[in-house]
């Protein structure tokens, strides 16, 4: 390859030949590690697939006891932030410095929304003494559809336990990803995005939608097991 | 050299928005289909319309739909397959036990 001629874009780096192969190769490596990610999640996945299989009851009788209201708004909340990820790539590509600027820092509020909600959801369970430990307390609580039977504390605390646990991975996440997005807010802002360099936004991007994912597939399975009772 | 799509630019807005009502519209489904008694469909449901959502993000939001690096796309189904392995293989395992 010879050396690049005059003009061109700063962003492309020298051991790439062309600026797609240098996004496509970046895009890659994301996607390699959200690969990992999801063998990351996928074996707390697995472990609640077999817990909740073998004391479903128990399952079901713990996962009433959690605000249901609270996790569909934060549902909510993730999705229009997914929403303004892209809304801020448009804004990049179209040049409306303004429009990106104002879609990273939305993103931004609804990240710290998200994580303000569950605060208070954790608060509720630290106050009821559903949190796994010491002080756990979960008697005389009735299986629904079954008010004469009590479920077994036991067997609901394994259900509070992958919780925490996956609530609160997804939550470091969203956290790992409120810094990764004020990183792109301050190049923004910086002037280091245009219409042909904007690989650090996508990039983002990627992760932040992953991170959505993972909370679609945990809103149900955590919140809304037994429900119709 | 690699020829490519003109990527997410031609994206429209349109499409943005159509995805993210959809998306809305399914987390009210899952909430609401999750007091009706279907019996033993209702994680069924549940997970029918998570993976629908999840499809429409992946698709339209991070452009899977329109992605013109094969490598993507083998690094994308690998993915899919070593879960499944996990998930398929563990649940033969337990789901045929006679004690548990």
């Amino acid at each position: 390859m010879a050396a690049h001629a005059p003009g061109h874009n700063p962003a492309l780096l020298h051991h790439f030949a062309t600026e797609d192969q240098q996004r496509d190769s970046a895009s890659l490596g994301m996607w390699i590690f959200l690969a990992t990610e999801v063998m990351f999640f996928g074996g707390l996945f697995c472990a609640y697939l077999i817990y909740r299989r073998a004391y479903f009851s128990d399952f079901a009788a713990a996962s009433t006891s959690i605000n249901a209201a609270l996790g569909g708004t934060n549902t909510a909340v993730l999705i229009c932030s997914s929403l303004t990820v892209v809304l801020a790539i448009w804004a990049a590509q179209t040049s409306r410095r303004g429009l990106m600027l104002f879609m990273l820092a939305l993103t931004m509020l609804f990240g710290l929304a998200f994580l303000g909600i569950k605060g208070v959801e954790y608060n509720d369970k630290f106050v009821e003494h559903h949190v796994p430990g010491a002080s756990f307390s979960f008697e005389h609580q009735p299986i629904p559809g079954h008010p004469d039977q009590y479920a077994n504390p036991r067997h609901a605390e394994i259900f509070f336990a992958l919780y925490f646990i996956m609530t609160g991975l997804h939550a470091l996440h969203m956290v790992v990803g409120l810094g990764i997005f004020a990183w792109l807010f301050w190049a923004a802002w910086k002037g280091r995005f245009t219409p042909e360099y904007h690989t650090p936004l996508e990039i983002g991007g990627l992760y932040w939608h992953f991170v959505d994912i993972i909370w679609i597939y945990l809103f149900p399975l955590l919140y809304l097991i037994d429900r119709h009772q | 050299m690699s020829a490519h799509s003109d990527h997410s630019k031609s994206s429209s807005l349109t499409t943005y928005f159509a995805v993210w009502i959809a998306l809305l519209g399914g987390t009210l489904l899952t909430y609401e289909a999750a007091k009706l008694d279907l019996g033993r469909y209702n994680a069924a449901v549940a997970l029918i319309i998570a993976t629908t959502k999840a499809l429409l993000v992946a698709l339209f939001f991070m452009h899977i739909k329109g992605a013109s690096e094969k490598l993507l796309k083998l690094v994308v189904f690998s993915t899919l397959f070593m879960l499944a392995i996990l998930m398929v293989l563990s649940m033969a395992d337990y789901g045929t036990r006679l004690w548990s």
